[in-house]
């Protein structure tokens, strides 16, 4: 038996295991689908693209799947005020994923340039619009929210859809873009060959460097331009939840503190950094599947500099500080975590497992001859 | 005090969104076992045939599950965008089943249906046979997780209230899953979906045959479709049956209203077959009756009685009045967790807290609530009943004229003469769409019977609702119908281009159409002459 503080504490690791895993997984699609009209020249080419995650990217969507129900299970309060909040945001994520099964499944189904060009631009939408916004509404989360709580916690949003797309937050947006397309190049230097590799391994640099500038650009703006949150009284870790019961300031300075108190921390940001570094390095001198492990390291380190910045706080509120909700006051009971934990320890391993298998039975390189040969039953 | 109109359009909304995703959801859960069937066949006789069947079936299949995940991403997140009080007052025990189902049986699905399309050179027979079960059990697996989650918005075991966190709380995640509501939901729902696949199978197989091409091809499919169809309708009735037995306050609430039963009659109650309904007056006009059938149903017994409409309000008007203390407990308890009165008062009181939460949509002071605001609640407390009565009717009868078609097609293809009998290849043909119309109606049922609570007993819809306005949601319910038909449409499209084209869009050389243009030679063709 877990104690609540300890499950609390491992809820938010989850969290970002899955959030992070989504990045991976998910993201190396959405870099191709960012890619698919640039990268590939002609419908051959294109096809290519395709059929490198052609089989996969329906379960790498499950990350996103998963991840969204694991915060209802484990962060409803997150779950019911950020998604109800963000609303415009969340409808432009969902509908632009809309162009991805249905652009993977029929765009090959049928053989009509305009019909077959319009679904690229629907799947370049499905890659690149989701990260742009999962971007912003991070850089929103660093910045605060504006929401608040009634006394029966019902929450009240009241920004608009367009105060999100403020110049931090669409700049957050910009380092998601970029390091989520810099992994899906990597992705494609592996499944590639000929034109297409060499293009990739183009992208892969140019959005590597990307990442680094614009992740470096984003810390100093997070250490210099924006205020963060601190919390100053109640807020108990093992208490139950109630995220009325806390005093919070808002303070210049703020989210640099966990990194002045914990010097280890530091090494998340590195992380985002090395890893980005290392993966230019490694396209350049052809060495795709390191690379592609580098910016898989990188966007550990991205995502977590997020979650460290802002520890223990998961959403600030900007115009009611107290009814912020923080990895202590924002969680489901002790019952539900503790279930959860055991359903997570169980079945991500095996998750895990038949993912790696699946990709193991399909691996090798995808080539215009084989989208040649396979006409009829290939994407 | 919360906009009536919010409230109407998140339910449309919602409304609008399920039931399209349910347009693919039957058809995904019941093709994939007839892909193991086939496919299975397959592996033991080593007949090609049986794989090009696999083949075939599995392109429709597949484009049919296209949208099914592309509705289903909607499903996962708008709890949280159009519902997020309900989400914040139940993710405690919602959340969990929504979450595992992700994890252990969506992954799963979604993981080998790529190998299942991809991995026919790559996998040996066998592995790949296991790898369409596989996918069989992660679809099933996510229906069982999902209706038991949905189990519980019908009847919620297995958690209390928490004044402290303002929520549910889970205190038995067994009897979450063991809901009785649960299981039978669960049974009855997928064997729908078994019954839809295989009307449509059915359907495809005898037009071919009404053609007279790839007659082999659709004969060994029709088979297969008539006897798991017929095996499935019969499990959805038999077992559908159990959806209507009576175990809580919540199925006695839709009973009733489903069977326009307006008072309680001496066990053992008759069946209203048709009936002209009155709800004004709470009567019916006239109604045709079968004795005894009702009470045997509702209660597996002879003496037991079933309550009526009107002495299920007069109870819940009891209830009303009780959750008006609990209402009014919580409010001081949440103003100061100290006050002990208060909280003598909520423990007293708080079984009956979801039914004094009934009166915030007529006044945000439920202590002041007069006579009249507590009829109207009480009124509120049984969903409207001509709409139930009707669908309910609809669904049964579109499922009894299944089974007799399945019962037909699977008598006629032991005796194998189906391929003669054109009225039944027509009959199937006109039939296919006529299961969608009973799961659409099921699902109405189900959920507008549970009106007005998102949580039976515990959460009423008016308070589940986001904090939007409605402009907001009128926007986005507007952009989801556009995207939808859009996509719908695209799906219909493909669905009867390669529905017609049959098993020559495999381009095997071994089908109709290729043979007229000369066979096998189709792999030097060009796209165009291909397309």
């Amino acid at each position: 038996m877990l104690d609540y503080e300890t499950l609390k504490v491992i809820w938010w690791l989850f969290i970002g295991v899955l959030l992070v895993g989504f990045a991976i997984m998910d993201g190396h699609d959405m870099g191709v689908g960012t890619l698919l009209p640039f990268v590939g020249r002609n419908d051959n080419e294109r096809r290519v693209l395709l059929n490198t995650v052609g089989a996969h990217w329906e379960g790498n969507q499950v990350w996103f799947i998963t991840g969204g129900g694991a915060i209802f299970a484990a962060w409803p309060l997150v779950y019911a005020t950020a998604f109800s909040g963000f609303y415009w945001a969340m409808a432009a994520v969902l509908w632009s994923l809309f162009f991805r099964p249905v652009g993977f499944d029929y765009r090959s189904k049928i053989d009509n340039p305009t019909w077959r060009s319009t679904w690229d631009w629907g799947l370049f939408i499905g890659g690149f619009v989701p990260p742009l916004i999962f971007g912003v509404a991070f850089g929103n989360l660093l910045e605060g929210v504006p929401f608040h709580f009634d006394n029966d916690l019902r929450s009240f949003y009241t920004g608009s859809f367009w105060a999100l797309l403020n110049p931090f937050a669409l700049l957050t947006g910009l380092v998601s873009t970029a390091m989520i397309t810099m992994h899906g190049a990597n992705f494609l230097m592996i499944r590639t060959d000929a034109e297409v590799y060499r293009r990739s391994r183009t992208a892969s640099m140019l959005f590597g460097v990307l990442t680094v500038v614009l992740f470096a650009v984003a810390g100093v703006w997070v250490a210099t331009g924006i205020h963060g949150f601190a919390v100053t009284g109640g807020d108990i870790p093992g208490a139950l939840p109630n995220p009325m019961d806390k005093t919070v300031i808002v303070q210049a300075g703020a989210w640099m503190r966990n990194y002045a108190n914990y010097p280890l921390t530091m090494l998340v940001p590195i992380l985002g950094f090395l890893g980005a570094l290392l993966s230019i390095l490694l396209a350049k001198v052809n060495k795709p599947g390191m690379a592609f492990i580098s910016s898989s390291v990188s966007m550990l380190g991205i995502i977590g500099t997020a979650g460290v910045t802002m520890f223990p706080f998961i959403m600030p509120s900007s115009t009611d500080p107290q009814s912020s909700l923080t990895v202590w006051d924002s969680v489901s009971s002790h019952m539900t975590l503790e279930l959860m934990f055991f359903a997570t320890l169980i079945f991500l391993p095996l998750v895990i497992f038949y993912t790696s298998w699946a990709y193991n039975v399909l691996s090798g390189k995808i080539t215009v001859d084989f989208v040649k040969s396979n006409d009829h039953s290939a994407y | 005090m919360i906009s009536m109109e919010l409230v109407d359009i998140s339910r449309l909304q919602f409304a609008a969104v399920a039931l399209f995703h349910f347009l693919f959801v039957p058809l995904t859960l019941g093709m994939v076992f007839i892909l193991v069937i086939m496919e299975s066949t397959y592996v033991l006789t080593g007949k090609q045939i049986y794989k090009d069947m696999t083949q075939f079936w599995g392109k429709l299949f597949g484009i049919n599950f296209a949208l099914g995940v592309t509705t289903g991403i909607t499903m996962e997140f708008q709890f949280g965008t159009n519902w997020a009080y309900y989400s914040h007052y139940v993710g405690d025990i919602f959340g969990a089943p929504l979450a595992i189902e992700g994890l252990m049986a969506f992954f799963l699905e979604s993981t080998f249906i790529g190998l299942f399309f991809f991995g026919w050179d790559k996998l040996s027979k066998v592995k790949h046979l296991m790898v369409t079960m596989l996918v069989a059990i992660g679809s099933n697996l996510s229906a069982l997780w999902i209706l038991v989650a949905n189990g519980w918005m019908n009847n919620p075991v297995g958690s209390e209230f928490s004044y402290v966190t303002m929520r549910m709380e889970m205190t038995d995640f067994w009897d979450v899953i063991f809901n009785p509501q649960a299981q039978a939901k669960f049974v009855h729902t997928v064997s729908a979906g078994y019954v839809t696949a295989s009307v449509f199978v059915l359907g495809i197989s005898s037009w071919y045959l009404l053609k007279g091409r790839d007659i082999e091809f659709a004969k060994r499919s029709f088979r297969i479709a008539a006897a798991f169809g017929l095996a499935s309708a019969l499990s959805v009735i038999v077992l559908g049956d159990d959806s209507g037995y009576v175990v809580g306050e919540n199925q006695q609430t839709k009973l009733a209203a489903i069977e326009a039963m307006w008072h309680t009659e001496p066990a053992p109650a008759s069946f209203n077959l048709i009936a002209g309904i009155n709800e004004a007056e709470q009567k019916n006009d006239w109604s045709v009756e079968i004795p005894y059938v009702m009470g045997i149903i509702g209660t597996r017994s002879l003496t037991k009685q079933i309550p009526g409409i009107i002495d299920i309000k007069a109870r819940n008007k009891q209830h009303i009045i009780n959750g008006i203390h609990a209402v009014v407990a919580l409010a001081a308890l949440r103003s100061n967790p100290a006050d002990a009165a208060a909280k003598v008062e909520f423990d007293q009181y708080k079984a009956d807290l979801g039914f004094g939460l009934l009166l915030k949509k007529y006044t945000a002071n439920v202590a002041d609530a007069t006579p009249w605001m507590i009829q109207q609640a009480t009124d509120d407390t049984v969903p409207r009943v001509t709409p139930l009565f009707w669908s309910f009717r609809v669904m049964v009868a579109a499922g009894f004229s299944l089974l007799a078609l399945l019962a037909v097609a699977f008598y006629a293809s032991v005796k194998n003469n189906f391929m003669r009998k054109r009225w039944l290849l027509r009959w199937a043909l006109w039939f296919i769409p006529v299961p969608w119309i009973a799961v659409e109606l099921g699902w109405f049922v189900a959920e507008y019977g549970r009106q007005p609570w998102t949580i039976y007993g515990v959460l009423p819809t008016y308070l589940s609702a986001s904090s939007l306005t409605a402009g907001s949601v009128y926007g986005s319910l507007a952009g989801f119908v556009l995207l939808y038909t859009g996509l719908f449409i695209v799906e219909m499209y493909l669905m009867v281009k390669f529905a017609r084209q049959g098993p020559s869009s495999l381009y095997t050389g071994r089908y109709q159409d290729e043979l007229r243009q000369g066979g096998g030679a189709l792999s030097n063709a060009t796209p165009a002459e291909k397309a």
